[in-house]
C-alpha cells in the first residue's frame, strides 16, 4: 500500500511540509497524531518534498504526525443516499446520521466542453415576482445575490429552496454562523423540503480549508445529479467568505497578492467554480444562485467585481428587497418571450412607472407640489411595493402578473400607461 | 531519441523537469502520467532545470515523472478547412473532441483541427520552372466564400523553384501538391498544410502600408464617430454589465471583412455557445453564406485550463495572419485580454518573478504591444493587399480605466472604445462614452460634420453639468437648445437598437445621408418658442428620426423619413 511517513519538516498555518518522494500533485493524504486526525491534500511538489494543506488546520499538529497518502484526489459521494443529509466542508456527516460508504465522484473536476452545451430556454419558477416577472432565472444561470451584511438574504436563498420548481436543491455554506445553518436546516425540515436537498455546510467555527472545498463537493454533486437528467439549483452563501479564505491560504502560502491581498487568481478560481452552471445537450442542468456579500457596499471590491464579470446579471438586497434598478437577469429574455403574450411589456411598463414612482418621492422630499400625476404615482408606488416587491409574496408568475394588472387599473387610466392597446384590450381588469 | 527530462517539481499549471539535452526557450514538451501526455511550454531555464507551463490540469504528476522534449515551438496548424472551426487555445477541434470523450473536456486529448479525409478542388496557379519564395501561392482551393491560397510555406527561407506541381483535381490536404528544388538542389515537398509557431508574426508580404480605408462596423457611432481602420487595432475597455461581449458579437455579426477570427479568452462558455448555436442560421447579406463559414471560434473559457488562455490569443492572430496572407481583410476580436493579462499574472506569480503593478509582470506593456503590432495592413508580393484589424476588450477591476491593463492597451492602439457604467445604466447602447472615446483613423462621414457634432456634444454636457446645480429654470433658452441638440444627436443617432434588423446595422452609405441631414440640425439656428416647446419640437424631432432609423435603405419609407425630419427643420429654421 501506500507508503507513511512520520516527521513534519515545516508547519505554516495550515500548510505543512514532509518528505516524501513518491507523492503525487494533488493526491489526498491522511494526517493523525494522537490529538486528531485529518485530510490533508499535496499543493505543491519541491524535488523530494511535498507541501500538503491540512484540512484541520495546523493548530495542535505535532511535528511526528503521521501522513499517509491515499493514492488519490479529493471525492465526493454523490448518490440519492446523500439526500436530506448534511455535511460539513470534509464531507463528514454534520447530523449524526451515518458515514456514506462509496466510492465517490471526483471533485473540481473538468470543465463542459462548449459544444456540448445548449442556449439555455428554461425558466426556473421561483415564485417571487421581483424574480419571475422582472428579472427572470434561466435554467444554467449563474446570478450572484449582491447584499450588504444584514439584509436578509438567508431567508431569500431559504424561500427560494422552499419554492423553486427543480428536482433537486445542493446548498452550500461557507462560514456560515452556526444559528445560520440552524435556521437553514430548520426551515427546510419543517417545510418538507429536506428531503430532495443536499447541504455541506461549512461554519466560521471550521477549519479555513474546509471553506474552499465546499463549492467543489456542492457543484460535483450537483454535476452528478444533471447528467442522470435532473434539474439542480445550486445555493452557495457567501461567496466572499470563500475568496476570504483563498487569501488567506494565498498568503500563507507566500503567494503575491494583487489586489487588496487577494490572489492573482481570484477570478479564474471563482470562474471555475460559476461555470459549473450548465445546460447539457441531452441531459440535466444546473442553475447557481450565490450570495455575495459586498464589504462596505461597494461593488468595485475585487469579490463582487470579479463576480459581476462572470455571472450573467446580479441581484440586489436592498432593504430587504429585490432592487429594480441594477438588478438584472441576463438570460431573461431567452424566455420572458414565450412565458405569456404581456409579460415582457408588462414588465417594461410596471418598472418605468416604479422609476417614475421613485422621481416623485425625491421630489415630494424636496417639498415640490404633487400634481394629479404624482399622486397617482404615490399610490401605485406604495401598492407595487407591498404586493409584489415584498419578499414574503408568493405567486406563480402568472398570478403575479394579474396583481400587476390589477394594481395598474386601481391607479392608472389605461391610456396613461403606454401599453398597446391590443394588450390592454386583452388583459385590463373589467371595473 | 528523444530529448527526456525528469520532473523535479510542481506548482499548480507550473512544472520543474531537470534536462541533460540542450533544450529551446517556448518548445513543446509533454509531462506524462497515468498514460496520458500533458502538453507543455518551456518558459524558463535555470541551470539544468527548466521551467513548463502545463496547458491541462496538472493532478498526479511527481516528481521522478518523465516529461519529453520536442524541439518544436507551440505552433499551430494551417490549412484549407479551418473556416467555420471551433476550436480551444491549443487548437482542438471541440466539436470532434465531444465526439471522442463526451461533455468533458478530458485531459491530454489533442486532435488536428483540420479534416484529413476531406477533398479539396485544388487548381495550380504556377507551372513548373517558377521561382518562388515563402508565403507565394502555388494553387488555389475553394473554401466556403474564400479562396484559399496553398502557399510556400512560410517558414522555408530563400528560392525555390517549382519542380512538379499537382494538376487540376481533389486533393487531400496531406497530399504532395508540389515539389521545390532550393538553390543548393535540396528538394522538398509541399502539401496543403502547414504548421507555424504562434508567438512569431508571419512576415512573408512586401512591406506594411498605413491603415486608411475604414472598417465598416455598422455600428453608427463606431463608425461616424469612433472608426475603426482596416489593419488597425482598437480596444474596448468597460466595467461588467456595460455590453462588451455584446458588442464584440454585433462587430462580429455585421462587419464588412472576409473572415471574422473570434478569439474567446477567459470569458463565460455561454456566449461562445451562443455564437455557435446561431452563427451556422444566420445569413450574411454580402455573400449569401451562412456567417460561420467566414468565421472561426478560438475558445479558453474562464473555466478551461489558464495557461492554454494565453495560447488562445496567439493561436487567433497566427490563424488571422494566414488568411491575410491570402489577401483577405480579417478582423481579430479577443474577448478579453484582461484574462489574458491574468493568465501571465499568475505564471509570473508561480515563477516568483519580481512583480510590478498590481501584480503584473514588469513585461505586461510589451507583451501587450507586440500582440496589437501584430494586426497592420500589408502589401503582399502578388501586388494585392490584406489586412488584420485587432479589435480586444479589457475588462479593468472595478470599471477603472487606470489600471495596468487599460493603460499597456490604450498606449499601442489607433481608437479607444471606452464604455461607461453610466450610460449603459441609462440603457443608452451601444454604451460607448462619445466624450472620452477617440481614435485616429478617418471616418465614413464628412470631417467637418463630425468636428460639429463633437463640439455639440460637450457644449450639451457643459450645460447638462451646469443644470445640475442651477436647475432648468435657472438655464437661458439658447444653453437649453445647445443641450437638447446634443441629447438628439445621441438618442436618434449615437444609440441604436440592436434587436432591430435594419436599425442594428446600418451602412455606410446610409450614415453618410443619416449623418447629413443631423448635421444640418445640428447646424441650423432654431426658432423655439421657450423651453417646454423646444422640449416638445425636439421629442418630436427625435422620434420621427427613430422611426427614419427603422426604414429599410432603398425604400420608399427611408425617402419619406428623411422628408419628415426635413419638414420638421423648415418649421422652425431661424436662419431660412
Amino acid at each position: 500500500m501506500h507508503k507513511a511517513y512520520t516527521r513534519l519538516e515545516r508547519i505554516a498555518g495550515s500548510v505543512v511540509a514532509v518528505k516524501a518522494p513518491d507523492a503525487t500533485y494533488r493526491e489526498l493524504a491522511q494526517v493523525s497524531w494522537p490529538g486528531g486526525t485529518s485530510l490533508a491534500q499535496v499543493i505543491r511538489l519541491d524535488g523530494e518534498r511535498a507541501f500538503l494543506q491540512v484540512f484541520a488546520g495546523g493548530r495542535g499538529l505535532p511535528t511526528d504526525a503521521r501522513v499517509r497518502f491515499l493514492g488519490r484526489p479529493m471525492r465526493v459521494p454523490a448518490s440519492d443516499a446523500l439526500l436530506g443529509r448534511v455535511f460539513d466542508g470534509a464531507g463528514r456527516p454534520r447530523d449524526r446520521g451515518p458515514e456514506i460508504e462509496e466510492e465517490g465522484v471526483d471533485i473540481a473536476g473538468p470543465s463542459v466542453n462548449p459544444a456540448k452545451r445548449i442556449i439555455p430556454r428554461t425558466m426556473v419558477r421561483t415564485g417571487i415576482p421581483m424574480i419571475d416577472v422582472f428579472n427572470t432565472l434561466v435554467e444554467s444561470q449563474k446570478l450572484p445575490i449582491f447584499s450588504v451584511p444584514g439584509e436578509p438574504y438567508h431567508e431569500l436563498l431559504a424561500r427560494i429552496a422552499l419554492q423553486a420548481e427543480v428536482d433537486r436543491i445542493v446548498l452550500g455554506g461557507m462560514g456560515l454562523k452556526h444559528d445560520d445553518y440552524l435556521y437553514f436546516r430548520d426551515t427546510l425540515e419543517e417545510a418538507g423540503a429536506l428531503a430532495r436537498t443536499v447541504a455541506f455546510i461549512h461554519t466560521a467555527a471550521d477549519p479555513t480549508v474546509e471553506c474552499l472545498l465546499v463549492p467543489d463537493m456542492v457543484l460535483a454533486v450537483a454535476e452528478r445529479f444533471a447528467l442522470r437528467g435532473e434539474r439542480v439549483l445550486v445555493l452557495l452563501s457567501d461567496m466572499t467568505n470563500f475568496a476570504d479564505a483563498l487569501k488567506e491560504v494565498a498568503i500563507t502560502m507566500e503567494q503575491i497578492p494583487s489586489n487588496r491581498g487577494y490572489p492573482g487568481d481570484l477570478y479564474s478560481q471563482l470562474a471555475a467554480r460559476y461555470e459549473k452552471a450548465v445546460d447539457f445537450d441531452d441531459a440535466g442542468s444546473i442553475t447557481i444562485l450565490a450570495v455575495t456579500t459586498m464589504p462596505g457596499d461597494d461593488v468595485t471590491h475585487p469579490v463582487p467585481d470579479n463576480t459581476g464579470y462572470i455571472t450573467e446579471g446580479q441581484f440586489y438586497l436592498r432593504d430587504g428587497r429585490i432592487e429594480p434598478f441594477g438588478s438584472l437577469s441576463r438570460l431573461k429574455q431567452l424566455v420572458n418571450g414565450t412565458t405569456r403574450d404581456d409579460h415582457r411589456a408588462l414588465m417594461n411598463t410596471m418598472i418605468q412607472l416604479y422609476a417614475a414612482y421613485r422621481e416623485t418621492l425625491e421630489k415630494r422630499a424636496m417639498g415640490f407640489r404633487m400634481s394629479e400625476w404624482d399622486e397617482q404615482l404615490l399610490r401605485y408606488g406604495v401598492g407595487f411595493e407591498e404586493r409584489l416587491m415584498d419578499l414574503e409574496v408568493d405567486l406563480p408568475l402568472e398570478s403575479a402578473l394579474d396583481v400587476g394588472w390589477a394594481l395598474l387599473a386601481e391607479c392608472f387610466e389605461p391610456e396613461q400607461t403606454g401599453l398597446a392597446s391590443a394588450l390592454i384590450e386583452r388583459h385590463w381588469p373589467a371595473r | 531519441m528523444p530529448n527526456v527530462g525528469r520532473i523535479v517539481a510542481v506548482s499548480g499549471p507550473l512544472v520543474t523537469a531537470a534536462f541533460e539535452q540542450p533544450v529551446v526557450q517556448n518548445e513543446v514538451g509533454y509531462a506524462e502520467v497515468d498514460g496520458l501526455r500533458l502538453k507543455a511550454e518551456l518558459i524558463r531555464v535555470r541551470g539544468d532545470t527548466a521551467d513548463l507551463q502545463v496547458f491541462e490540469d496538472t493532478t498526479g504528476l511527481f516528481v521522478g515523472g518523465r516529461l519529453e522534449f520536442t524541439g518544436e515551438m507551440l505552433s499551430a496548424e494551417l490549412g484549407p478547412g479551418l473556416l467555420g472551426l471551433v476550436v480551444d487555445g491549443l487548437q482542438n477541434p471541440l466539436v470532434e473532441l465531444a465526439e471522442a470523450s463526451g461533455y468533458f473536456l478530458a485531459r491530454g486529448q489533442y486532435l488536428a483541427p483540420i479534416d484529413r479525409e476531406r477533398f479539396w478542388a485544388f487548381t495550380p496557379s504556377v507551372e513548373a520552372g517558377a521561382s518562388v519564395r515563402a508565403g507565394d501561392a502555388l494553387g488555389t482551393v475553394p473554401e466556403g466564400v474564400v479562396e484559399h491560397r496553398i502557399m510556400v510555406p512560410f517558414g522555408w527561407t530563400g528560392w525555390w523553384t517549382v519542380r512538379e506541381v499537382a494538376e487540376a483535381g481533389d486533393q487531400r490536404v496531406d497530399d504532395v501538391v508540389a515539389t521545390l528544388e532550393d538553390e543548393a538542389g535540396r528538394t522538398r515537398q509541399v502539401t496543403m498544410v502547414q504548421r507555424w509557431p504562434v508567438k512569431v508574426p508571419i512576415q512573408a508580404y512586401r512591406e506594411r502600408l498605413r491603415p486608411d480605408r475604414p472598417l465598416v462596423t455598422k455600428i453608427r457611432i463606431v463608425d461616424t464617430l469612433f472608426p475603426v481602420a482596416r489593419g488597425g487595432t482598437y480596444c474596448i475597455p468597460g466595467p461588467f454589465g456595460a455590453g462588451k461581449t455584446v458588442l464584440q458579437q454585433l462587430t462580429s455579426r455585421h462587419a464588412e471583412v472576409d473572415v471574422v477570427i473570434v478569439a474567446a479568452c477567459g470569458e463565460r462558455a455561454g456566449e461562445v455557445v451562443e455564437t455557435l448555436r446561431e452563427f451556422p442560421e444566420i445569413v450574411d447579406p454580402r455573400t449569401g453564406r451562412s456567417l460561420m463559414e467566414r468565421t472561426v471560434i478560438v475558445c479558453n473559457t474562464s473555466s478551461m485550463p489558464v495557461a492554454a488562455r494565453e495560447a488562445s490569443v496567439y493561436t487567433a492572430v497566427t490563424v488571422a495572419e494566414y488568411y491575410r496572407q491570402m489577401g483577405l481583410h480579417v478582423l481579430l476580436l479577443a474577448d478579453s485580454t484582461s484574462r489574458w493579462a491574468q493568465a501571465l499574472r499568475e505564471v509570473s506569480g508561480r515563477l516568483e518573478e519580481i512583480p510590478g503593478e498590481e501584480a503584473f509582470p514588469a513585461y505586461l506593456e510589451s507583451v501587450v504591444a507586440a500582440f496589437y503590432e501584430r494586426g497592420g495592413l500589408v502589401s503582399l508580393r502578388d501586388g494585392s493587399t490584406g489586412s488584420v484589424t485587432i479589435g480586444g476588450t479589457v475588462s479593468p477591476a472595478g470599471g477603472n480605466f487606470e489600471e495596468p491593463v487599460t493603460q499597456a492597451t490604450l498606449k499601442v492602439v489607433g481608437a479607444f472604445h471606452g464604455l461607461s457604467r453610466a450610460r449603459s445604466d441609462a440603457r443608452r447602447y451601444p454604451a460607448i462614452d462619445p466624450l472620452e472615446s477617440w481614435s485616429h483613423y478617418a471616418g465614413v462621414v464628412d470631417a467637418d460634420d463630425i468636428a460639429l457634432a463633437r463640439t455639440v456634444l460637450q457644449e450639451g454636457n457643459e450645460v447638462a453639468q451646469m443644470m445640475k446645480v442651477v436647475g432648468e429654470e435657472g438655464t437661458g433658452l439658447d444653453d437649453f437648445v445647445s443641450y437638447l441638440k446634443a441629447e438628439y444627436l445621441d438618442g436618434a443617432y449615437l444609440q441604436q437598437d440592436a434587436f432591430d434588423d435594419v436599425d442594428g446595422a446600418s451602412s455606410a452609405e446610409r450614415q453618410a445621408v443619416v449623418f447629413g441631414e443631423i448635421a444640418r440640425v445640428l447646424r441650423a439656428a432654431l426658432r423655439l418658442d421657450g423651453k417646454d416647446a423646444a422640449r416638445r419640437w425636439f421629442q418630436t424631432l427625435t422620434q420621427a428620426t427613430k422611426e427614419w432609423n427603422r426604414a429599410p435603405w432603398g425604400e420608399e419609407a427611408f425617402d419619406a423619413g428623411r422628408d419628415r425630419v426635413r419638414e420638421l427643420l423648415e418649421g422652425v429654421r431661424g436662419d431660412a
